[in-house]
């Protein structure tokens, strides 16, 4: 499968979204490929995210607070990056591109 | 020649049934927004090819569909609903204070006159308006700010602004309802809003004739007379002939008055439809038969229609705005049920026949008549 928005030079950040959501944002693919400046941190990532794919706005962070919304969670590197700061620096494997970021649905009910 | 494009919100996505004006045979489209919920689907009476769509789930929050060629493609249009200001506390289940906090669009209800603006009832309890095919929406702040809001409650399904009704004779009165609050109605096109609540009497509440706190279901009006609305409340049908000013029950020999839908005949303002769902405990028909009952007399008086709806082991609720009419001759009527069937009468309810069977649990109906 591949990716939506690769650049054709320099690590880019690879992002995993659950499957609504790529469905909402008519992405194909199974990551996106985004520009984020350094240091890589999630809010940075979703600034992105949602400045290319603006239907995304309000789905993974609340309008207004800005906080991730309840029930989605955020993965990098096999860790839960959920309750971190958003503005924490991303892990090197996720800002080098090697590594994507996960965004997922939590497993709540049908 | 005619035809009729019904409109389905369910749990689990959205269909488009088309027929032509027969209403014998359809087809069926979708899912749409798979997985979703869709509260709500509704067209433009301007334009009938711009739909709005209301998804949203637990997880990803509110998203505003809209599509300009008649469903046959969408895009996501804004899905950012801000309360003007801070919005301030309700009351919360158990009667303390709760901090207003938007949960979802219940309700779209297209303008009248111009193809671009667009109305949203939503929870927690507010009405928004779009002027331009949901680009941008704006709180009209007059009615969450208008005195009474602090005393508002959630209803079990939560505080929804469900019902959103335009006067087709005067674009300055709106009518709205809220669970559970009450109905309310602007004569100033959304500055001022005073509750219109007057002959409701709920006996779940401290006060069973206050000003507010009514748990009404839903709201239905006739074109040709703006001034007589009829209410499917949470207990009791009741009727206006003032604009809301007063309201009197027409439950009659209905076997239960519970209820969530209520519609209104497209040719006689007179006949209304009602499905009566057991109890406020059970949300199903009563005694295992899908009876839709309609008055011919606006109330008081109504007889079941049970044509072609199952009349046994039938346990299933309809609700607030799973019902639907068309404007063909002969007035076409639609409901939608939490199993997943659309049954749809083209004699004004006098014999029903399934549409489809088996879709999700319907949240909403709406029907187009397109010539």
């Amino acid at each position: 499968m591949t990716d939506a928005g690769a650049t054709k030079g320099g690590p880019a950040i690879r992002v995993a979204l659950p499957y609504h959501l790529r469905t909402l944002a008519k992405i194909e693919s199974a990551e996106v490929r985004l520009e984020v400046a350094a240091p890589v941190t999630v809010r940075r990532v979703l600034d992105a995210l949602e400045a290319r794919y603006s239907m995304l706005g309000g789905t993974i962070r609340e309008y207004g607070t800005g906080q991730r919304r309840a029930f989605m969670r955020i993965f990098a590197c096999e860790e839960d990056w959920s309750h971190e700061s958003m503005d924490a620096e991303l892990p090197e494997p996720v800002a080098a591109g090697r590594e994507p970021l996960l965004i997922l649905g939590a497993i709540a009910g049908g | 020649m005619s035809s009729v494009r019904v409109l389905v919100g369910t749990r689990k996505g959205a269909f488009i049934l088309m027929s032509d004006g027969k209403r014998k045979d359809w087809t069926v489209s979708g899912p749409l927004f798979a997985g979703w919920e869709i509260y709500h689907m509704k067209g433009s009476p301007v334009d009938p090819n711009r739909l709005y769509a209301s998804q949203s789930s637990s997880w990803s929050g509110q998203v505003v569909q809209r599509s300009d060629d008649g469903g046959a493609t969408w895009n996501a249009v804004s899905n950012k609903f801000a309360y003007a200001g801070v919005p301030g506390t309700h009351q919360w289940y158990d009667g303390t204070p709760h901090p207003w906090e938007f949960k979802r669009v219940w309700h779209f209800e297209p303008s009248l006159t111009d193809a671009d603006a667009v109305f949203a009832g939503v929870e927690d309890a507010a009405l928004f308006k779009s002027p331009d095919g949901g680009a941008t929406w704006e709180e009209l702040k007059g009615l969450r700010e208008h005195g009474t809001g602090p005393r508002w409650q959630p209803g079990a399904g939560g505080m929804c602004l469900h019902t959103v009704i335009l006067d087709p004779s005067n674009a300055d009165r709106i009518f709205i309802a809220i669970s559970a609050a009450g109905a309310f109605r602007t004569d100033d096109g959304g500055k001022s809003w005073k509750p219109i609540n007057k002959g409701l009497v709920s006996q779940y509440i401290p006060d069973p004739t206050a000003e507010v706190g009514h748990c009404v279901h839903h709201v239905a009006m006739h074109s040709s007379r703006p001034n007589v609305l009829f209410m499917q409340k949470h207990w009791d049908v009741m009727r206006s002939d003032d604009a809301g000013d007063n309201w009197h029950e027409v439950s009659g020999n209905l076997p239960t008055d519970f209820g969530f839908t209520i519609d209104v005949h497209a040719h006689e303002p007179e006949t209304i439809f009602v499905v009566p769902i057991k109890s406020d405990a059970e949300h199903f028909v009563p005694d295992g038969k899908l009876r839709v009952f309609r008055s011919k007399t606006g109330g008081n008086e109504w007889e079941a229609l049970e044509k072609g709806l199952p009349q046994k082991d039938c346990y299933v609720n309809v609700l607030r705005d799973a019902m639907a009419v068309d404007s063909l001759d002969k007035c076409g009527v639609y409901f939608g049920t939490s199993g997943g069937q659309v049954y749809t009468s083209p004699d004004a309810g006098d014999s029903w026949a399934p549409i489809v069977r088996d879709l999700p649990a319907v949240l909403s109906v709406e029907v187009q008549t397109l010539q």
